[in-house]
């Protein structure tokens, strides 16, 4: 083999890497089915193996692979016609209706794309886990067996998943179009949320490998960043800054043994300072705009808590300030909790536990594990332990994952002993 | 006097049905649909695509909630119907969302099944 043709094969690889997505976006516009977009994505870069060493590479590798794609599927298209007079009918159509881009060599779609293939994939009609499942697999690239160790699921029920949501796009005509101006705002948030669920499943999720759960993390920062250089929207750089600050204290997070360590005990000087520059260059960006968000200002919040050297240099008035804005944008008991939990941290724990309690007396936050696991720090803070270890009970019974539930024992434990011992 | 007549049936079924079952059972379909044409009974009729392609809406201050599959409440029952011709899905969920019954209960909006004849 000659240098030359293993250059070409090396470059049909990288391409397949870098490319393959944006190549299968196109196809799925031009060719109106994931499946056949699929085959036809397939072929192509087949065809690239067979060529690309033989004639050169094209000067257009991506415009090149999309044109052989295409091609290719309207040539399937047209044999199963000789048995199926309808597929005649398809071919005909998908042939007339001819791309400018492929010819042209011009780029210009193929972002457009992606964005259309993202709102099909994060379409409200399609279930959640689809909408994940279907995104991480399409846009994301990765393959049905990755998504199902990291959500836990069997592969074949994924795969299953996977296959009902394409089914449905088919069969429903979910549009491969970046929604109107009236429904966008409402359609991008769709979109984050379900970007931000992959990377809390790789954030929070305490079983799976460390590795697994990186990626989804990785994966997420990844499609968020590509959403943001396709759109600008205050809350897409928002929600990637938040994950940036997240995930910026990723190697503080865990201890040896894998159990979590909280914000104020971890070590800072482990905190990934590139991640936190560009998250609060994204948080500043977001805040100036003219639509201040959740995302933009939870990222905010994690930006306090970044710029602090030690935990005790935390500006919680700020933090405060920041939970009032959101509470009034995004009414929510977990916020309402969050902000009591600040307003401790400023004003001492009897103002904070006065507020818990009275958030907790109005109902949904009595169940929550999470509300009885900050009031038995609190008291714990306030020298008042054995109402702590009572909290603490309280919370460990509400606490459903296992993380939270070994977090909890442990802290017990640790008061079970001093208690032993005072 | 206008009847509507709503057809219930397991989908499983027809899934598990053979080339020749499903035949027979269409063919039934099509003898019944010439009779009531000849009858003068017939107004309109369509087969829907399964539920798997249902898509629910509810309005509810002023926010369309959309949700994957035909998730009436139980206490919701049937109280009409508009068949709508729609671009595509959001074009008809769009519409759907106009039907002032979706801020009071819910709308299934579900494709119509297509013969190739």
């Amino acid at each position: 083999m000659t240098d030359a043709s293993t250059r070409a094969r090396e470059l049909v690889e990288s391409t397949y890497r870098s490319d393959s997505r944006r190549v299968l976006a196109t196809l799925v516009r031009l060719l109106g089915d994931f499946d056949v977009a699929e085959e036809a994505l397939h072929d192509a870069f087949a065809a690239a193996l067979e060529q690309w060493p033989v004639d050169g590479v094209p000067a257009n590798p991506r415009a090149w692979l999309v044109s052989a794609g295409r091609f290719r599927a309207i040539d399937h298209i047209r044999r199963r016609a000789r048995f199926d007079a309808r597929h005649a009918e398809i071919a005909a159509e998908l042939e007339s209706h001819v791309p400018v881009s492929v010819h042209g060599g011009d780029d210009d779609e193929i972002p457009d794309d992606r964005l259309r293939l993202i709102f099909a994939c994060c379409h409200p009609a399609l279930a959640i886990e689809a909408q994940v499942a279907l995104t991480l697999r399409t846009v994301g690239g990765l393959t049905t067996e990755e998504i199902a160790r990291a959500f836990l699921v069997p592969a074949p029920t994924l795969a299953q998943r996977i296959v009902r949501a394409k089914n449905k796009i088919r069969d429903a005509r979910i549009p491969y179009e970046i929604p109107g101006q009236a429904e966008l705002p409402e359609r991008i948030d769709a979109v984050l949320a379900v970007i931000y669920l992959i990377f809390n499943e790789g954030h929070s999720a305490t079983f799976g490998d460390e590795l697994t759960r990186a990626d989804m993390c990785a994966e997420s920062i990844r499609l968020a960043r590509m959403l943001a250089e396709l759109h600008e929207d205050s809350e897409v750089d928002g929600l990637l800054a938040l994950m940036l600050l997240h995930d910026s204290r990723r190697a503080a997070r865990i201890a040896g043994d894998g159990e979590p360590i909280l914000l104020d005990d971890q070590d800072r000087t482990l905190w990934d300072q590139a991640k936190i520059r560009e998250g609060i260059a994204l948080t500043t960006r977001a805040l100036a705009s003219r639509r201040v968000g959740p995302y933009a200002l939870q990222a905010a919040i994690a930006a306090v808590h970044a710029e602090a050297r030690t935990a005790a240099e935390t500006d919680w008035g700020e933090i405060v300030g920041l939970y009032d804005v959101l509470l009034r944008i995004q009414e929510s008991p977990v916020v309402e909790l969050n902000r009591a939990v600040a307003i401790a941290m400023r004003d001492g724990e009897t103002r904070g536990l006065e507020l818990i309690d009275s958030l907790m007396q109005h109902g949904e936050l009595a169940g929550y594990y999470l509300a009885h696991s900050a009031r038995g720090a609190l008291l714990l803070r306030a020298d008042r332990k054995d109402e702590a270890i009572i909290s603490y009970k309280t919370a460990r019974s509400l606490a459903t994952q296992l993380q939270e539930q070994r977090f909890l024992d442990r802290r017990l434990a640790e008061l079970g002993e001093r208690s032993q011992r005072g | 006097m206008k009847y509507l007549c709503l057809i219930y049936d397991e989908e499983s079924l027809w899934q598990k049905m053979s080339p020749d079952e499903m035949g027979k059972v269409m063919g039934e379909y099509n003898a019944f649909g010439e009779d009531i044409k000849a009858s003068g009974h017939f107004i309109g009729g369509n087969a829907l695509q399964p539920t798997s392609s249902a898509t629910t809406i509810r309005v509810r201050n002023g926010k369309t909630i959309t949700s994957d599959g035909p998730f009436a409440e139980t206490k919701e029952q049937l109280g009409g119907y508009y068949l709508i011709e729609a671009k595509d899905l959001n074009d008809a969920l769009q519409v759907a969302s106009r039907i002032p019954g979706a801020k009071l209960g819910s709308v299934e909006v579900r494709p119509i099944m297509v013969f190739n004849s």
